[in-house]
């Protein structure tokens, strides 16, 4: 893959700079001849135009930040801040869904139940993976390990990146929609404290599935939204290339769901990308995870629950008008 | 999950007469309200708008609208190649309703219950805001009337102008039915044509009894899309209330003359 080599088209000097950067200091240890100047001013050319490009993102490239080819995904998380992982596997009752891993973990000596879904790097790896779009098999696992994690009273962190749940003939046939909504409800009444991460790509009722916790966080380059950019600009653009305009339409970057309160906390990135530094992000990542879980776990069941549904309760902008006369006098009725 | 937009096909056009949709039979329009808008030679099920549903399944005069005065209003300030708050005013003018779900109170064989009627007619019945917060105060309302509640669903799925906050209301609703389990109150869902995407994926599948009337469209994804992504034409029959319950998705397909009875046979059983 091109993107691979070469990076994305708008990170694309960048990367070049920083290969030739790297040539230079290659060159410097075998030649002993000294390059740290050139070396020096073209870190600095570098730093700047880093700046340029990466300081300023328009949603567009976010999105295509949130699907970079080199992006860290769920089990790269799950071996940066965990140990001891344990995959858990199968749904019990149809298959097990390589797009959904799930399994225990320690986190910080810290027994938590892990779930997410998970891309593939190579072709070869998403022939399996199914590009991380999960089947309803992939939505069940989640869920019988969300509920083990209730049984032992584990807390659970669940990491989302996915197109979207796999719109097949077999999804079908076994309920896709069943599944997810059956998350939905079942996600609400957990026992247990659930974090969720935005970690890539957050692709509608498919991410959703795996997505209803006590606190949302979402890395800053990470994209959520109720329709891909692609399909939004095909349906009322009539013109997929009109994608770039669907992505700001749609308001599916961290800043902007930060403020519609769909998320509780951006986890910020390296300049260019968690695929640049993912120590980084893996640093602000488990301090995040760690307050959020010592802050949830003094709260009681009931209280842990009551606070869930009223988070998810508040979403939605509307307007609320006066009753009409007609409509008080009938309110007036019912309390009689 | 995308909208697919209703195509412009007219359920019903005014005058004595309507053309079948499916086998292109010249019906009488008396005849065809007689029979709940059921094609008489083919069987063809026209939609039908929230009122005639009320109409179907309510007892006569029972239905009082609740949450009218909530309103669309347009959050993401949302512009295609036409505006959201354009889109909103041209469908409340083609449907007469405020926004793609009435909800209220009624009786159905003398059952007090709670109902919502989704209309595929207002922006493909799509989910957003104001369905979302309609549907849950439906839901809550019913938790502490003790009432049942009945949701009839039409929709293409989730609101791309509201975003992700369109998606959220899938959540909201389904843990407000969360709540209403633990009220151990029933709730029936009923499928019509079509039912997909988020709503489908939220509260649509997760009645205690679900119902579907025949020959419905309703899955997750929109049949273009499946066929997009596996590059295959799908099988006959795909997707249809027969395949769901073929599949174990549903626990009955009921004809539409049959449909009030059928719910007034749950209640009762629920009520003893
Ligand atoms: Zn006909």
């Amino acid at each position: 893959m091109l993107a691979e080599v070469e990076g994305l088209d708008f990170e694309r000097p960048v990367v070049q700079l920083e290969k030739k950067i790297e040539e230079l200091k290659n060159l410097d240890v075998n030649e002993k001849v000294d390059f740290s100047q050139e070396i020096t001013s073209l870190e600095k050319k570098c730093e700047k135009l880093k700046k340029e490009i990466f300081g300023n993102l328009t949603p567009w490239q976010k999105v295509q930040l949130a699907r970079h080819p080199q992006r860290p995904y769920t089990l790269d998380y799950i071996n940066l801040l965990m140990s001891d992982f344990v995959e858990l596997q199968g749904d019990r009752g149809f298959a097990d869904d390589p797009a959904m891993v799930t399994g225990m973990a320690k986190f910080k000596e810290e027994t938590v139940v892990v779930i997410g879904h998970q891309k593939g790097r190579t072709l070869q790896e998403n022939m399996v993976r199914n590009f991380g779009m999960a089947h309803p098999e992939g939505y069940r696992k989640a869920l019988r390990t969300m509920k083990l994690a209730e049984k032992f009273s584990i807390p659970i962190i669940s990491f989302i990146d996915t197109p979207g749940a796999y719109p097949g003939i077999g999804a079908e046939e076994r309920g896709q929609a069943e599944a997810i909504a059956r998350n939905l409800k079942a996600m609400s009444e957990l026992e247990v404290p659930i974090i969720v991460v935005i970690v890539g790509e957050g692709g509608s009722g498919g991410a959703l599935g795996i997505g209803v916790g006590d606190k949302v966080l979402m890395l800053e380059n990470a994209i959520y939204s109720v329709i891909s950019p692609e399909g939004c600009a095909s349906i009322l653009w009539r013109d997929a290339a009109k994608a770039p305009e669907a992505a700001k339409a749609l308001k599916l970057t961290a800043q902007d769901l930060l403020g519609l309160k769909v998320i509780d906390e951006i986890i910020d990135e390296p300049l260019g990308g968690v695929h640049r530094d993912i120590e980084f992000v893996g640093r602000h990542l488990e301090k995040k995870i760690k307050r959020y879980l010592n802050e949830l776990k003094n709260l009681s069941v009931e209280e842990l629950l009551r606070k869930r549904y009223q988070k998810f309760r508040l979403l939605g902008e509307f307007i609320e008008v006066q009753p009409s006369r007609k409509e008080k006098t009938e309110i007036k009725k019912e309390k009689k | 999950m995308p909208v697919e937009e209703p195509g412009g096909k007219k359920s019903v056009p005014g005058g004595l007469w309507t053309k079948c949709e499916k086998c292109n039979e010249i019906i009488y329009n008396k005849e065809l309200g007689k029979s709940f808008k059921v094609c008489p030679k083919c069987g063809y099920y026209f939609r039908l708008t929230p009122k005639q549903r009320i109409k179907l399944l309510l007892d006569r005069g029972s239905f009082r609208e609740n949450y009218a005065n909530l309103k669309p209003s347009d959050p993401l300030g949302f512009v295609a190649v036409q505006s959201y708050k354009n889109k909103v005013k041209q469908d409340q003018k083609k449907t007469g309703l405020s926004e793609a779900v009435i909800s209220g109170e009624g009786r159905i064989g003398k059952h007090k219950v709670a109902i919502a009627i989704l209309d595929f007619d207002f922006m493909g019945g799509s989910m957003a805001s104001v369905v979302g917060e309609r549907v849950t105060r439906l839901i809550e309302k019913a938790i502490k009337k003790r009432i049942p509640v009945v949701i009839v669903s039409s929709s293409g799925g989730a609101r791309m102008q509201e975003g992700v906050l369109s998606l959220m209301q899938m959540a909201k609703t389904s843990a407000a039915l969360g709540l209403l389990d633990r009220g151990k109150i029933p709730f029936i869902s009923i499928l019509t044509n079509p039912t997909t995407g988020g709503v489908s994926a939220s509260f649509a599948m997760l009645g205690d009894v679900i119902i579907a009337e025949p020959r419905a469209l309703i899955g997750f994804a929109g049949p273009r899309v499946i066929e997009q992504t596996i590059r295959q034409k799908l099988p006959e029959g795909f997707q249809t209330s027969e395949f769901l319950l073929k599949h174990g998705l549903i626990d009955m397909i009921v004809e539409r003359k049959d449909l009030k009875n059928t719910i007034v046979r749950i209640l009762n059983l629920f009520s003893s």
